[in-house]
């Protein structure tokens, strides 16, 4: 859709990326700075939403401080023909965040992703043996993450 | 509520107030509160790469344990990195990326290698969206109460 946002456009959503003043307008406020009129924000916002382009609006909260332990990235080989219906039943578990179909490469013969959200690395490793009998589905690997090197969010048009 | 259904009216706060039965300054000084402790990361939106014209994909790269610091800061350079983990495999290092085209992505991981010394990196851009849930049962009291 929007490939070509104008630049008010843009310049909304670099703030809508930033936080939301804390003040009583804070749309008056965003859209004073973007040059549009507190309705235009607001109006602009709720479309945005209702398209998808906002996944999103309101508070991000640190998953790992209020009690989401353990992570796994978990791959699995699944023949090229048979990954539409594996990747629907991984995607219907409730441990599951994320799942995605991503080429093969050199090196990685896996071609599902599932992220697994689990108390503890020993839970996913229970729903990974779960969903891998429910699949029939051997070749499969969990990735735990050791150490978080980066975590920001996407800050767009800012090039 | 205020973690995916953020009022999107004239006075937001006032219309969370009206919810929680406390007046519009006292969500407004709650939220200041929370922010402070570092619970909320950030209060605003979260967009749709694709829908603002972006692309994406998630890479991996095996890097030697005594190149690491090097490509780690080759990588977090970018700010089109938002995410970088080491996890236990061959492939130790995965990030994703985004970036305004694929071009611009093929762009950013040959500077990554040749700074780095490492590579190939392995890119692998999602082929099919099976489910992305970005609500996770965070309890919404915990948030808003801190």
């Amino acid at each position: 859709m929007d490939k070509a946002l104008s630049d008010s456009e843009k310049a909304l959503v670099r703030h809508l990326q930033d936080d939301i003043p804390l003040s009583a307008r804070p749309f008056a406020e965003i859209g004073e700075a973007v040059g549009m009129s507190e309705d235009e924000v607001v109006e602009k916002i709720r479309e945005w939403q209702e398209n998808g382009t906002i996944r999103r609006f309101g508070a991000m909260v640190r998953h790992q401080r209020l009690g989401y332990r353990a992570n796994a990235m978990s791959a699995w080989d699944i023949p090229d023909e048979r990954a539409e219906e594996v990747g629907r039943i991984l995607a219907a578990a409730d441990e599951v965040s994320h799942c995605y179909q991503r080429p093969r490469a050199n090196g990685w013969s896996y071609n599902l992703f599932a992220m697994i959200h689990g108390a503890s690395e020993e839970e996913c490793d229970q729903v990974a043996a779960g969903l891998a009998g429910q699949v029939g589905v051997k070749s499969y690997a969990l990735l735990f993450s050791s150490r978080e090197f980066k975590k920001v969010s996407m800050r767009y048009f800012i090039e | 509520m205020i973690q995916s259904r953020f009022p999107v009216t004239e006075r937001p706060y006032a219309a969370l107030g009206e919810q929680l039965g406390i007046s519009e300054d006292e969500v407004i000084e709650r939220l200041e509160a929370i922010k402070e402790s570092g619970e909320i990361r950030r209060m605003g939106a979260s967009f749709d790469s694709r829908k603002l014209g972006y692309s994406s994909t998630l890479c991996a790269v095996h890097v030697p344990e005594d190149m690491l610091d090097r490509a780690i800061e080759a990588i977090n350079a970018f700010h089109n990195i938002t995410h970088n983990y080491e996890r236990d495999h061959y492939y130790n290092v995965w990030f994703t990326v985004i970036a305004p085209g694929p071009k611009r992505i093929d762009e950013i991981l040959r500077e990554i290698e040749d700074q780095a010394g490492i590579g190939p990196i392995i890119n692998l851009p999602a082929l099919r969206l099976f489910k992305i849930q970005v609500d996770l049962p965070v309890l919404d009291e915990q948030v808003v109460d801190g």
